[in-house]
């Protein structure tokens, strides 16, 4: 997969256009990306960032003074933003998955942030982290792994119990068990992929309208203005869109994690 | 090159399911703001359904993006 996708790009630089795809190779800084070897990659260094910026944001806020600064309102709106989403959605047993959701959501957004950020020095640019699967797809298994967890330690085998809904007529059951098995086990894959591919999607789009900014330049005064200006225009918007995206998707994530958790601390 | 062609129109088809999507994600905010606007005060309590009913339909048209990336870059 990997090499099919450097002979891709390959070609694609041969012809001249910009390719909206390698702003997502990860590069290795230190070591190889041989096989079975370890690397710290481009990837690596975002995800430390991402880190450095929470650690700041969150020790700004955690003063506990008496009457809030700014800072410590905005870290505060925060967390009480993810308090209320668990006890809305889970009740009071909700109040003990607040830090993993809550640093699922804030790793998320500030992940997605950082990706967007509009600066590109001469082969360093903004990585987003959250565009790859692998990523996403360990945070979804985290989240699949605690809904298991909790829901066989606290239901015993009643636990399955969650795959027939109240009410369900007899013959109806073997069939509304396998439904819901699948739709069970579709939920990290459904999990993960919505992320990636959210901010794969955005980001090739956004890349997509640059390169027509470029290309629309390069052609000469008449073209430049009749494409360079108008792409320019729309990358704008979907650059606002992009960071509403970017929040709402961390937000889905983090709802989703809290009501699947839900599942297995109710029972519904 | 036959082969090429397919890959690239199957590309393009598959974007249909992303339109498909849009006009999913389109109707359910568009119901859910005449329902706000009918009865604000419920508004609120209803947002994390909304939120739901959007990352599902959201989904499918993602996937239909999936399928288009695949076929392009797989």
């Amino acid at each position: 997969m990997l090499r099919k996708k450097r002979d891709f790009t390959v070609a694609e630089a041969e012809g001249g256009g910009i390719d909206p795809m390698s702003q997502f190779r990860i590069e290795p800084i230190a070591g190889t990306l041989e096989q079975g070897q370890i690397a710290f990659t481009n990837s690596s260094i975002w995800m430390l960032l991402t880190l450095a910026l929470v650690w700041i944001f969150m020790l700004g806020g955690m003063k506990r003074e008496l009457v809030p600064g700014r800072w410590q309102l905005a870290v505060e709106s925060v967390t009480g933003f993810i308090d209320e989403l668990l006890v809305r959605n889970i009740g009071p047993a909700g109040k003990k998955y607040v830090p993993y959701i809550f640093t699922i959501f804030i790793f998320i957004l500030f992940a997605n942030l950082l990706g967007l950020l509009p600066i590109g020095f001469t082969g360093i640019h903004p990585f987003t982290v959250t565009s790859h699967i692998l990523v996403t797809g360990v945070m979804a298994v985290i989240s699949f792994a605690i809904v298991l967890a909790v829901g066989f330690w606290k239901h015993k085998l009643r636990f399955f119990t969650l795959f027939v809904p109240h009410g369900t007529p007899l013959p109806m059951v073997p069939l509304l068990f396998v439904i819901e098995l699948v739709s069970f086990m579709v939920r990290p894959f459904s999990l993960a992929l919505r992320l990636f591919i959210a901010m794969t999607a955005g980001h090739v789009l956004l890349k997509v309208f640059a390169s027509f900014v470029i290309s629309g330049i390069n052609a000469g005064p008449e073209i430049g203005l009749l494409v360079a200006v108008p792409s320019f225009l729309l990358m704008l918007f979907v650059s606002a869109l992009e960071i509403l995206i970017c929040a709402i998707q961390a937000y889905v994530f983090a709802l989703l994690s809290a009501l699947y958790i839900n599942d297995a601390e109710n029972l519904h | 090159m036959e082969v090429e062609a397919a890959r690239l129109i199957g590309a393009g088809l598959a974007a249909i399911g992303a339109g498909a999507a849009a006009a999913g994600v389109g109707y359910i905010w568009g119901s859910f703001l005449q329902g706000a606007l009918r009865n604000p005060e419920a508004a609120d309590g209803e947002q994390a359904r909304l939120y739901i009913g959007f990352a599902v339909t959201e989904l499918l048209g993602l996937i239909a993006a999936v399928i288009g990336f695949i076929l392009l870059f797989g």
